[in-house]
């Protein structure tokens, strides 16, 4: 039995994800673990988040989850998730600038204040619920059709500095990218836990990718 | 544009049933919870909203339990009020499996409140309810206020300046109702909708009085609201969820349609 190892590292509820994960595909066992050790040994790799980057970065670099994660990210599938997918990249602007894991070059953006649609009107922030994604094949995006609605509650977006690592974007008002490709880790804006059949599809997916693409 | 309008049923729950109340009094009982959200999660609902109604505070597991249920079948975003007062609270209802909070009274008694869960729980899952009351009379610039304990309570605070401030606080969206309207069927208050909606950078979700779908679109089109919250006309199945995104979807709105 493969396992998937989903990480703790006190930011948020993760009852959502491990519920989904387990949904998505009955017989992957899944873990909620808080310990270096139990990351490493997981066959995948789940790294969720919610909250600010900065507390995120302090947790994960106090408890040496954050070496974890980047010898996980060398080794085996890694699926960020919202605040789980800005962590891979250098820097974040939210909480005063926060250095972050350098695992996927490039920076993390808010977005602008008074951002308006085509008809004038106003967009709110946080980007709160369910967008369109367009998609760049991957195996993640199998069985999902093109353009389906994830679910997304975020102030701030990812700019990778290498445009060809973008796998998914979505307009508010402007596209933006909402999934990340990089070899082994994929990773996106999105809550696919809470995003029903085409987010559990997503996660369905990801159980089943070995890592290639 | 591409970000869809929200449809989000409400289920009021007492004692682990769901309830609809018109003007909190002449409870109808409605229903199994769990069932309840499954039937809303088929049809398309974009979230699910639970607000416990229950009046004793030992019996708040109740919705502890219809929570870890809902959230172990149903994948959408689940938000939790009534109740909620404290951070371990909240923590609990997100242990459970919810996404957000609602927070009502506990903020106008305690502010801070706000602020203290947005800083260790994410603005994200904090969600400020608002029970809001037109004082003004007709004629004179329109002037709503915040009440508390159901719509009992008068508090003198000016709703519009309140949301300012809880957004401020760091709540992520603002529930509005007005208490005029809830449980009337008339149709949402829309200039108070709109007024709360143009004032705040955050999402509003307007609720109270939807009777008919033309009453969702309403509240789209003219109170500007991001998300539109039901209860009855969804509980007694006079329309479906799906039903009342393809009345607004005819009006031009983009919702999502599955």
């Amino acid at each position: 039995m493969s396992s998937v190892a989903v990480i703790d590292y006190g930011m948020g509820n993760l009852h959502s994800i491990a519920k989904a994960l387990q949904h998505a595909d009955p017989r992957t066992e899944v873990r909620v673990v808080s310990d270096i050790e139990s990351v490493l040994r997981a066959d995948r790799v789940v790294f969720p988040g919610v909250g600010a980057i900065g507390d995120c970065m302090q947790a994960l670099n106090a408890s040496g989850l954050a070496s974890a994660i980047k010898t996980a990210a060398q080794e085996k599938p890694m699926l960020g998730i919202c605040l789980g997918m800005q962590a891979l990249l250098t820097d974040s602007e939210e909480s005063d600038a926060t250095m972050c894991l350098n695992i996927i070059p490039g920076h993390v953006q808010r977005f602008s204040d008074n951002l308006q649609d085509n008809n004038g009107e106003r967009l709110k922030i946080p980007h709160m619920g369910w967008n369109r994604v367009k998609q760049q094949p991957h195996p993640l995006w199998q069985n999902i059709e093109p353009g389906s609605r994830f679910y997304f509650v975020h102030s701030y977006y990812a700019v990778p500095e290498d445009e060809s690592v973008v796998s998914g974007t979505s307009d508010y008002p402007k596209p933006f990218a909402c999934a990340l490709a990089k070899a082994n880790i994929f990773a996106v804006q999105f809550h696919p836990e809470k995003s029903q059949s085409a987010g559990l599809q997503l996660l369905k997916n990801f159980l089943q990718w070995d890592g290639t693409i | 544009m591409s970000l869809a309008k929200r449809i989000i049923p409400c289920l009021d729950v007492d004692n682990g049933r769901v309830v609809k109340g018109v003007k909190f009094v002449d409870i109808r009982d409605a229903g199994d919870p769990v069932e309840i959200a499954r039937r809303y999660d088929r049809e398309g609902a974009d979230e699910l909203t639970f607000l416990d109604i229950t009046a004793t505070h030992h019996d708040r597991d109740t919705i502890v339990h219809v929570v870890e249920q809902v959230a172990g079948e149903v994948f959408i975003p689940l938000t939790v009020g009534g109740g909620i007062r404290t951070l371990d609270d909240i923590r609990r209802m997100l242990n459970a499996g919810a996404d957000k909070v609602g927070i009502n009274s506990a903020a106008v008694s305690n502010p801070e409140f706000v602020r203290e869960a947005a800083s260790r729980f994410g603005s994200q899952c904090i969600v400020v309810a608002i029970d809001a009351k037109k004082v003004s009379e007709a004629g004179q610039t329109n002037r709503w206020e915040i009440f508390t304990h159901g719509g009992r309570k008068p508090t003198g605070i000016d709703a519009v300046e309140w949301a300012k401030k809880m957004t401020d606080y760091g709540a992520g969206e603002i529930l509005l109702t007005s208490m005029n309207r809830d449980g009337t069927r008339e149709g949402f208050d829309l200039a108070l909708t709109r007024a709360v909606s143009e004032a705040v950078a955050v999402p509003v979700i307007a609720s109270g009085g939807v009777g008919n779908l033309d009453h969702l679109a309403d509240g789209i089109i003219e109170g500007k609201a991001d998300a539109v919250l039901a209860a009855s006309i969804f509980h007694f199945a006079e329309y479906t969820v799906q039903q009342a995104k393809e009345h607004m979807a005819g009006k031009g709105i983009e919702v999502r349609l599955s």
